[in-house]
């Protein structure tokens, strides 16, 4: 018999405390799967990093998605040409970080449309992804059931995407940033909140004051998420990244059928893809339905702009349990024990914002990736650590600037 | 035909058991496997908390077993079976009042709400009124209530209830919302409309993980007495309860008068310490007499009852046949390696009791720490919580028995209603008294819980595959692993990461210890938002998909129109 316990608190690997370094070379504000991302691919490049959130890891926007790992969803564009790149490192990472502890699965996506003019549509999508380098396949109506065996059975068809993955997002987080410390001599510091960017005679950053402590850095990342405005106002500047929130159901946990999960696939409705892509801060909802490692069923997505609202609105559960059960039919009896809300980091343009802000040196960003952030991250990681080191970055970078929006 | 089909076995059903009382009269333990290492599961908390004992009854999945009642001639099974529709759902309605809970304060209160002429409507989850307390099978109404501690009491608040009360029983709340003018109360039977909301929502039996804790036959005190008070049923035939507090007395005296062999009752604290407390055993001597008559039954029954020991493991092959005890330190450490094995068939283990929160924090009520080492609703001396217009009364305000609980109802209740006629004052000479009744009470329980605080001897006991979390069979390791590796800091963190609470149960019965072990292994105190963590529940019980889109009028209208499966799933 072990002491399992005698084995705590100070000899832990990751040491997630309150003791700031004096210096560093970079301050990567957010835990998250962004900010860990950064400290990772950072510290891989041999800079001295530090990672600061006020909460605990993956404690903000994600633990509260699915973990999309999507290409399915997006038109030939500059977020699709730094998914694709992003999915390609994910699956590196999965080598380095354990694909199955961080619950990476190549299922794919299942596209699928009610109507003969919803499919139409999706098929001029899949063209044009097509030419983009996106693997996608029409199935016939009489074949869905060869994806999903308990699809609805009267829908007009649909499309799979072979390359759409998922991933445990909060794992992941929590993965890259062991890795990141571990591996490469990051530190990371919960619970401490950064309470100013400090500044040297020229403007330039010179470091952080936090409420524990300050810390001397020559760079700050701006990894924080829905709340990156208020990061980047505490360096003076605008970030015009808002809040879009969305509600998850999460149903009881499903037995396997024939060894394998009742829901394969990540399958959702072709309205999926408009709402992705809208502007309007009013309610949208689609289906969007996948099963998880642990037998439970995760039902979105919903979106609506409402700032940080954090009540629970029956309406949009309604909605989703409705727009589920239309396409699964057996889910009308199967039970939802929870559901969880989170706020999307949303950008005007629908656009990340990665790279240096040329407003203050030294300051950098990586945030607004509305809902592709878990997608996103490692490519995002990359930029920074390139822009960082001074080293050409592996995809254009020009889309994604900072000062786009001033 | 009096008996009901378990897969394919004839097991004899008798009037009021659950369908847990009858498999369990009929020797099964365990009727389902978990999913991933197939572990066996039957009843444990005995009491809708846990969610270990579903069954399928007549093809509807997915029931507890424990709630449920048995009917001849229903066939039951294990694993999950085709779905089948679920019953329909009772009318919408409103109410003035609606109390949620028909325990001693639940009842309390909605016979002082309806006293006070208020439109009165009492939701209660089980089958039959009277909470844990109550318990009873309908025979003992009128008979003197074998032996229920206050059985006249509890008569007539049911008489008051019955004439002037709606009392919708077996319906449970799945989802409370505050509206702009009032409170909507979604339950399995309907809609309910509420101007004011009283929650009585009570506990459960706190548990916390040691070896062996999951093995059919291990249950919580409130199990083994739901059994034996709602079924007629003894847990087994040599019995060892352990635990913490005053709840362990009548358990075990209870099983002893049904014939059952106690081998033992082991209490972690040591009642000695309640001298330190004398003026709250002055402000309730009544509690002292009971406490002497239960040692006097005790003695009677030639129970050995052992202060400062714990159960550490249970052990047994596929059930549990043998316990290993330990002598705890003042402090409720552990003092040494196990001195004691006791034989048994069954084990009652508990550590005091858990507030059902979850509708209170839906509701947006502030908590406050409580001094059980858990969290309650926050209330005033009234049962006022932070939210005008929402009450709260009984056990869900900190434990502290069915004396105090039936105070806090009727002040609950009177408040209540009195806020809804602000001008007719209610009768202050009588609400003075019970206040101060309360506040003894109150007195009492807050030294009860100093002595019979749960011990960090389970700490030391965890071995690296000792389940914290039943449901996810998330073992000790893993949570060490969240903490330690992945740089976990807080509860939700440790359960987005390493899953403890995220199954069935939603952490009711994994909760406590996983907050306890959080702030362990971080090196840093318990905080009132540890234990908070798992006190929200969004879906205060789970919803079928189909019942939740029909929750929202404009959905349901909706995608009966634009759905062309609505009608094929309905």
């Amino acid at each position: 018999v072990t002491a399992p316990l005698a084995r705590t608190g100070a000899q832990a690997a990751v040491r997630a405390d309150a003791s700031l370094p004096g210096t560093a070379d970079v301050v990567v504000v957010g835990a998250g799967v962004v900010g860990a991302a950064c400290a990772y691919y950072a510290a891989r490049a041999g800079l001295r990093v530090a990672v600061l959130d006020r909460g605990a890891v993956a404690g903000g926007t994600s633990s509260s998605g699915e973990g999309n790992l999507l290409v399915s969803d997006k038109s030939p564009g500059p977020e699709l040409e730094l998914t694709q790149h992003s999915l390609g490192l994910w699956r590196e990472l999965g080598s380095t970080l354990d694909t199955d502890r961080i619950e990476l699965e190549p299922k794919g996506g299942l596209v699928v449309a009610a109507t003969a003019a919803g499919l139409d549509a999706l098929r001029e999508l899949a063209v044009e992804q097509f030419t983009a380098g996106v693997d996608a396949v029409e199935v016939e109506p009489e074949d869905l059931p060869r994806y999903e065996p308990l699809i609805a059975a009267d829908l007009a068809g649909g499309f799979h995407y072979p390359q759409d993955m998922q991933v445990q997002p909060m794992r992941a987080a929590a993965a890259l940033l062991r890795e990141a410390v571990r591996a490469h001599g990051a530190s990371l510091h919960c619970g401490v909140t950064v309470t100013g960017v400090l500044r040297g005679g020229s403007g330039e950053v010179s470091g952080v004051s936090t409420s524990a402590g300050s810390l001397s850095a020559r760079s700050v990342v701006n990894a924080a998420g829905t709340w990156a405005a208020s990061v980047a106002e505490l360096a003076g500047v605008t970030l015009p990244i808002a809040p879009r929130r969305g509600f998850i159901l999460v149903t009881q946990p499903l037995p396997l059928a024939d060894g394998q999960p009742p829901i394969r696939h990540k399958v959702y409705s072709a309205e999926y893809v408009a709402n992705v892509a809208s502007d309007s801060g009013d309610l949208q909802t689609s289906a969007v339905v996948e099963g998880t490692r642990a037998g439970t069923v995760l039902i979105g997505a919903s979106r609506e702009r409402v700032g940080f609202d954090r009540r629970l609105s029956l309406p949009v559960l309604s909605r989703l349990a409705a727009q589920a059960v239309a396409l699964f039919p057996f889910l009308a009896d199967v039970s939802a024990i929870r559901a969880y809300r989170g706020f999307r980091p949303y950008s005007p343009d629908h656009l990340p914002v990665i790279g240096a802000d040329p407003r203050v040196p030294g300051l950098l960003h990586a945030c607004g990736h509305e809902g592709a952030g878990i997608g996103l991250a490692p490519a995002t990681g990359q930029l920074i650590a390139a822009a960082l080191t001074g080293t050409s970055a592996p995809v254009d970078v020009h889309p994604f600037r900072p000062e786009r929006f001033s | 035909m009096n008996s009901l089909d378990y897969n394919g076995r004839r097991v004899p059903v008798r009037p009021d058991q659950t369908v847990a009382a009858a498999l369990w009269a009929a020797g099964v333990r365990d009727w389902r496997r978990t999913r991933f290492a197939g572990r066996p599961r039957g009843l444990f908390c005995g009491i809708g908390a846990c969610y270990d004992c579903l069954v399928t009854i007549d093809g509807v999945p997915d029931q507890r077993a424990c709630l449920a009642p048995a009917v001849p001639g229903t066939v039951v099974s294990g694993p999950a079976s085709p779905n089948q529709p679920a019953p329909s759902s009772a009318p919408d309605t409103a109410a003035d009042v609606v109390v949620v809970g028909a325990g001693p304060a639940g009842l309390a209160a909605a016979a002082e709400a309806a006293l006070a002429r208020r439109r009165v409507l009492l939701l209660d989850s089980a089958p039959r009124a009277g909470g844990q307390f109550w318990r009873h099978r309908a025979a003992d109404r009128g008979a003197g209530g074998h032996g229920h501690r206050h059985w006249r009491l509890f008569e007539s608040l049911l008489s008051i209830v019955e004439e002037r009360v709606t009392y919708r029983p077996a319906s449970t709340v799945w989802l409370a919302q505050a509206g702009a003018d009032g409170f909507t109360l979604h339950t399995t039977t309907g809609r309910v409309d509420a101007a004011r909301v009283v929650l009585a929502t009570g506990a459960y039996d706190r548990a916390v993980p040691f070896p062996g804790w999951d093995l059919p036959g291990v249950v919580t005190p409130g199990g083994a007495q739901s059994l034996l008070k709602g079924s007629g049923v003894a847990v087994g035939q040599r019995v060892v309860v352990a635990g913490a507090g005053p709840f362990l007395l009548p358990v075990a005296v209870g099983l002893a008068e049904a014939g059952v062999r106690v081998a033992g009752v082991f209490e972690a604290g040591d009642p000695a310490r309640y001298l330190r407390h004398p003026a709250a055993l002055r402000g309730a001597a009544g509690k002292l007499g009971e406490a002497a008559e239960y040692a006097a039954r005790l003695a009677r029954y030639r129970i050995p009852y052992r202060t400062r020991h714990a159960v550490v493991t249970a052990a047994g092959d596929g059930r549990v046949s043998q316990v290993e005890v330990a002598r705890l330190t003042p402090d409720g450490a552990l003092a040494g390696a196990p001195l004691l094995r006791v034989e048994c068939d069954a084990l009652a283990v508990g550590y005091g009791f858990t507030a059902n929160l979850e509708l209170a924090v839906a509701l947006g009520c502030a908590l406050r720490r409580s001094v059980d080492s858990g969290v309650s609703v926050a209330v005033d001396t009234d049962g006022r919580t932070s939210i005008a217009g929402v009450y709260a009364a009984g056990e869900v305000t900190g434990v502290g028995g069915a004396d105090l609980a039936v105070v806090e109802g009727r002040l609950a209740g009177a408040a209540a209603a009195a806020s809804l006629a602000p001008s007719a004052a209610p009768p202050s000479r009588e609400y003075a008294r019970l206040r101060s009744r309360a506040a003894a009470l109150r007195a009492f329980a807050d030294a009860m819980h100093t002595v019979h605080a749960p011990p960090v001897a389970w700490l030391q006991g965890l071995r690296e595959q000792t389940l914290v979390c039943r449901c996810e069979e998330v073992e000790f390791a893993a949570v060490h692993e969240a903490v330690a590796e992945y740089g976990a800091t807080d509860v939700r963190a440790v359960r987005g990461l390493a899953r403890p609470g995220m199954g069935w149960c939603q952490g009711r019965i994994c909760g406590y210890a996983t907050a306890v072990l959080t702030a362990h292994l971080c090196g840093r105190a318990l905080t009132e938002s540890d234990l908070a963590a798992f006190a929200g529940r969004p879906f205060a019980a789970p919803v079928r998909l189909a019942d939740l889109a029909a929750a929202d009028p404009a959905v349901a209208a909706d995608s009966a129109v634009a759905d062309p499966q609505a009608g094929r799933t309905a």
